[in-house]
Order: C-alpha cells, then structure tokens, then sequence
C-alpha cells in the first residue's frame, strides 16, 4: 500500500461489513418474517438479497433484521420498512426481485413503492 | 456479505471458560443449517464482562448472550439466526426487561462507561487488518504523515491533556517533545511500548493486546514521526500467550500492507516494531529496568536523570508509554485535541480503564471518564457488593498504591484525588474489599510481592521492605508492640525517600495508607490479639456453642487434623491446640453452632 486512496478503498470496503455491529446502527430499520411460514413462503432468499444490497449500496443508515411471525401467514413472505420517524410500512408476497425494487424506490429515493404494500394486497 | 455477525470473545478471561469450543460448534452448527454464506463468527477481543464469560453478541439485533455452554449453541443458532427468534433465557438477565429487551449499551455495567482505548475491544476481529482500517484505523497515521507536522502532532497530543495511564500520569505530550527536541543530533531515536502489565489484577493492556492490536501499533508509529524515531519496541509478558500471538500477527500484516517499513505511504517515512518479552519480573515495569531489559542485560532500573527522553534505549533518546495511553492516540489525533480535553475533569482529561476485581458483583474491565466516583464505579457499574455486605475499602494502584476507605466513597477519580487521599491512580487496578477482608493482611499480601520482587541493586528497598514484611508478620501473629507501629511508619518514611526506582519509592503505600485510614485494625491486633474481620489465623479461634450443638458428628468427620472429640449426641469440642483453623467444620455445620472469633 502506497497512497492514502488504498488505505481508504480497503476502509469503504470493511465499514459496510463493520458498522453492523454497531448500536442503533441504523435509523430505518427493514424487518423479515422468518418464522416457519416465512421461510416456507421463501423469505430467505429476500433476506439474504436486503442485506446484500444494502451492503452493497453502503446503506450506513439502514439495518436488516429478522423477526418472528407477523401474523398474516398468507401475506409471507413479509418486510417491514421502519422509518426514523416510526412510520411502518409493510410490504406482502416479497420476492428477491421486489426487494431490490423496494430498496431502490423507498430507501434510496424516499418515496413508498406502493404496489408492494399490504394496502394494495387488500384492495387487489 | 453477511447479514447477521457473532461476536465471540476470544479474549484470555472467556477462553479459559470455553470460548473456543463456542465458536467450533457454533460455526458446526451454522454450517449445518446451511447458514454459512449468511452468519459470519467474528473472535473478538475482551467485552469487559468477563464475570459472566463466556459472552456473545448476535448483530445486527444486538442480543448479549451470557455464560454460553457449548449444549446452548445449537438452539441460538436453530432459534435466533434461522428463524430470527432471540433465546431470551440465554440472554444477560440484565437486559431482559417487562417491556422487552434492552440495549447491552443500556445496562448498568455499560452505561456509565465511555470507550475510548477499548473502543474496538469486542467488536473488530484482532487478526484482521482490514476490520481495523474498518473502523477508521490507519486513517490517524495516514493524517499525520500527510497533513501534519511532527510538531504539530506534538502540539495536537499536549493540547488533548493526555497523561500517562501506566502509573505516573506524565503529560505523554511534554514526554514526547522533549525526545524530540533535547538531543537534537541524535543520529538514532527509539518509541517503546511498555506492555509489562504487573500489577496484581490489572489486565487492560492485555485487553487492548488481544482486542485491538493495530491500535498500539499505528499509535507507535505516529510517535515515531512525531520525536524522529525509526524503531519501536514493545516490551510484553511472556506470560500474555494469546496477546503476544495477535500482536505477531498484526506486526507482519502492517508490514504486509506496508504500514510498517520503508516509505510509509510514499512519504519516504520509515517505522519498524520488534517484541521483546519480559520474564515476569516486576521491576521491569519500571522504565530504565525495562530499556535495561530490552538491552539484554539484566533488568534493574539506573538512577534519574539522564531522563530516558535524552539518554534512554541504547543511549539514545526514548519515550516509553504504556498500551492504554497509546491506545488514545490515533483517535486524538482523528478527533482533535480539544475532543479528549472535552471529557474528564480540570487536570486529568479523557478516560481510564479499571480492572474491578475483588468483592464487587460485576467484575472485569470498565472504561470511565475521569472525574467517575468510587462509588459510581462499585455501585452502578460493579453491581454493588454480594451478599448485600458493607463496602470498606477499595485498593488502587497496585503494590504501589493505596487504601480508599468509605469516607472518601464519593470522590471523583482522577490522578491527583487520588494522590491527595494517599493513593494513585496505578496502571488502574481496582480492588474491591468488604467486611470480611483484614487491612493488615492486605497490607502484608502487597508487601509480600514487593519484597519478592525488588530487584536487589538498592539497599532501603532490599532490606527495608523485608523488615517491614517481618514487622507485620509480627502483628499478624499476634506478637506486636505499639512500638512496631512507630516502627513501620520510621521504616517507611526511609524506603519513600531512598529508594533508587518507582518500586521501593512506592512500595510503603499499602501500609501508610491502611495505617492512616485503618489503625484501629492495627491496634486491635496489637492490643486485644484479635483480627476484627477473622482473617488472620493465628488470632483466630474456632468455638462450639454447647446450646446449639446436637452432637451430628459431621464437623469431627471433616476435620482434617481430629480436633474435634465428641460421642453422638452429645455436645462436641475443638482442641485447640490441634485446630489448624481451615475452617472446614465450621463450613460443615448445618445448626450454625460453630462460631469463629
């Protein structure tokens, strides 16, 4: 290593990885169903596809966790996006694919990617 | 990438309660369930609560697991990591509340502390560089050696207030200008780190070693810029195995990545560390001992001045600082100087890591502003005294400290409290004593050690602090005069003002202090042959109150010597003469009829 650009390359690279482990690490919080219908219903892969990409994205802000059954098994699997300001919004029948496209409408440019929602779901 | 990091402590305290085995059969188990893409194990260095070790900590949630066994890892891994669900009987009982589970920052043991030196403690992997420049490290070494000056490093350093944490508090600022600048045609310099940590009890270096390697080293080198230096050694334990090894590790990764060598980032500066490991001697923790030491050369200390900082390694100009004051640097320097001097109080600014042992709940490393009372620090952080007992004293400093009796329970820690109330802040050991400890037999475990590990060459340390010994194992024994008392405070008096190192110019503490505050323990041996707290055994007597005993014969079956006679039923008796106070009947004793005065 010869410049301060490499030291700085390998720190980008590792604070992604590191900065999970601190408190209140993020101020939006994504939520993931994982209990067993959860998982029948394939929520690993989308778990698995969130946190990438919000490593990925160097999403500093933003913590993916898992949780329990929310408690509308046919909805599974099931994400939760919890604002800073404590707005929830839930998103139903998430597949890997409506991941990315959620991260990429609500996270990054704010704006709730509606025909995910579980308001849409009911209506639909 | 992962999703989801565990936190193992791999520090010296949860490896020796199994910490290894944990995390053999929680990367099994992760891999068993297909998790390994997902879960990464992290070994981490000391979280401070070794108490309740082995500890863990799932992220991003957060959750602290307390006491691990190996038979609990398949359900964290089949609960928490597969389906999300947290094993909340596993967790620290501390953050399990009615409404719900609380942050680990939360708890009484970490909410008062302010991390600084082990700020990546617990959380980095100490075998990877790359975690480390993770968290900013290597960034301080990258500033100084682009942006700033040697001098304006130095200027940065003295501004922040920081003073050393080994024992002295010398401003690490002065010390470093004054290598820089008393000799200014030295053709060699040296930057040594004393990891020599002796003191009964104290293991924050260690900590910082096992946790947070790099730390030491980026600081060491930025001292190096600063006073001119090419080479540093690190003068550590042998007997810090785990410490020693991470440290190798780190050294040749920096070497790897060229933080260490020649041209440090295309600068054309150079900085080079070796080890060299001490034998366990006390006195090498003194800094002419340990340059002695590190020469090759048998380690005793050399009369001051010459100041190490003008004739110190080799003849050449030196600094010496202890791990925890290095630990501060690169963070200074990241931060500014005016950020450290913001925390702490008027004189002795930042943090200081305790070492809180002895009769106190919670015990293990703390992290504090200066200015944190004493009780504070037993109270809130420690969890208070078991046993519901009363708080009598707490020890600092060391065989080179002093007493804090409970009159001054309230006062606000910092270098010089301390010193004003005839103790010292020390490397930062913190000895907590209830009731049933006996001040003269602390003062006689303390000099028992420096008496051992006086180094010899000074005759008021040699001599003198072994006709203390002898003085007070007089008094223990039941045969002191109130002369002896006039005696030991003449004796001490001599070994402060004519010792040639810090070991037998501090070495009487322990004594003067308990002497001050607990003379009325002094007394009671001397004049009624009796140690009011029961520790000392040859003023001790083990009795058999005739009332309650029901003659079980369980006590005359466990003495060890058959001083206890008795037939069944009938009331039982010790001989004296043969009792060698262990202690064993009265333990046995279900009716509470033996009693000890």
């Amino acid at each position: 290593m010869k410049t301060l650009e490499e030291l700085k390359a390998i720190r980008d690279k590792m604070k992604g990885q590191v900065e999970i482990r601190e408190e209140d690490a993020g101020s939006i919080r994504i939520v993931v169903g994982m209990a067993t219908c959860g998982i029948a219903a394939g929520a690993r892969p989308v778990l698995t596809r969130l946190s990438d990409i919000v490593q990925e994205k160097a999403l500093g802000n933003v913590t993916v966790v898992q949780t329990g059954c929310i408690g509308l098994c046919q909805y599974e699997p099931i994400v939760e996006v919890h604002a800073a300001g404590g707005d929830k919004t839930t998103y139903v029948m998430v597949t890997p694919e409506k991941a990315e496209e959620i991260i990429d409408m609500h996270i990054i440019k704010g704006q709730v990617a509606s025909k995910y929602t579980i308001e849409s779901a009911k209506l639909g | 990438m992962y999703r989801s990091h565990v936190l193992v402590c791999g520090g010296t305290g949860c490896t020796s309660s199994g910490s290894a085995k944990i995390i053999d059969a929680l990367q099994r188990e992760i891999d068993k369930n297909g998790l390994g893409g997902e879960v990464q194990v992290v070994k981490t260095g000391c979280f401070g609560l070794c108490a309740l070790g082995p500890v863990m900590v799932v992220y991003p949630e957060g959750s602290f697991y307390s006491m691990v066994k190996e038979e609990d890892v398949a359900e964290i891994v089949s609960e928490h990591l597969l389906k999300g669900r947290i094993v909340t009987r596993l967790l620290y009982s501390e953050t399990v509340t009615e409404e719900g589970i609380k942050s680990i920052n939360d708890t009484n043991f970490y909410k008062k502390q302010k991390r600084i030196a082990l700020r990546n403690c617990g959380i980095i992997n100490p075998e990877s560089i790359d975690e480390y420049i993770g968290t900013d490290g290597y960034a301080a070494l990258g500033k100084v050696l682009t942006e700033m000056s040697p001098d304006e490093v130095i200027q940065t350093i003295l501004d922040s207030g920081l003073r050393g944490r080994g024992g002295g508090g010398f401003p690490t600022g002065l010390k470093w200008k004054l290598a820089r600048n008393l000799v200014p045609d030295a053709d060699q310099k040296y930057v040594c780190c004393n990891a020599d940590e002796g003191d009964p009890g104290a293991f924050m270096d260690r900590s910082v070693l096992e946790g947070d390697p790099h730390a030491l080293i980026e600081a060491m080198a930025i001292a190096g810029y600063a006073i001119g230096a090419t080479k540093g050694y690190i003068y550590v334990r042998a007997e810090y195995p785990i410490a020693v090894k991470r440290l190798k590790i780190a050294i040749d990764q920096a070497r790897e990545y060229n933080l260490l060598g020649d041209d440090i980032f295309g600068t054309g500066f150079n900085f080079d560390l070796y080890i060299r490991l001490g034998s366990g001697a006390f006195v090498c923790g003194e800094e002419t001992a340990l340059m002695t030491s590190i020469e090759g050369n048998r380690g005793e200390p050399n009369p001051r001045p010459p100041f190490p900082a003008e004739k110190g390694l080799y003849g050449k100009p030196t600094i010496l600082n202890n791990v925890e004051t290095y630990a501060n640097i690169p963070r200074i320097i990241l931060n500014g100087a005016e950020w450290l001097s913001s925390i702490g109080t008027e004189k002795s600014k930042g943090t200081k890591v305790f070492a809180l042992a002895g009769k106190v709940n919670n015990t293990g490393l703390v992290e504090v502003p200066m200015g944190t009372t004493l009780r504070e620090i037993v109270e809130e952080i420690g969890g208070g005294i078991p046993g519901g007992k009363k708080f009598k004293a707490a020890q600092t400093g060391g065989p080179s400290g002093g007493c804090i009796p409970a009159e001054h329970f309230d006062i606000p820690i910092d270098y010089d409290n301390l010193i004003s109330i005839g103790s010292m802040m020390g490397s930062g050991g913190l000895i907590v004593m209830d009731e049933d400890n006996c001040m003269v037999d602390i003062a006689k475990f303390f000099l028992d050690l420096t008496v051992d590990e006086s180094c010899g060459k000074c005759t008021p340390c040699r001599i003198g602090t072994k006709r203390l010994l002898e003085i007070l194992e007089k008094i223990i024994s039941g045969n002191g005069t109130l002369a002896d008392i006039d005696k030991m405070e003449e004796l001490c008096y001599h070994i402060k003002a004519n010792s040639l190192c810090g070991l037998g110019q501090s070495a009487p503490n322990p004594v003067i202090s308990t002497l001050k505050y607990f003379r009325d323990e002094y007394l009671a041996h001397i004049n009624e042959k009796r140690c009011p707290a029961g520790v000392c055994k040859s003023l001790l007597t083990y009795e058999i109150l005739p009332d309650k005993c029901i003659g079980c014969t369980a006590c005359a079956k466990v003495c060890p010597t058959n001083a206890i006679t008795g037939k069944v039923k009938e009331t039982h008796v010790i001989n004296q003469n043969k009792c060698i106070k262990c202690g064993a009947c009265m333990a046995k004793c279900k009716f509470k009829a033996i009693i000890k005065k």
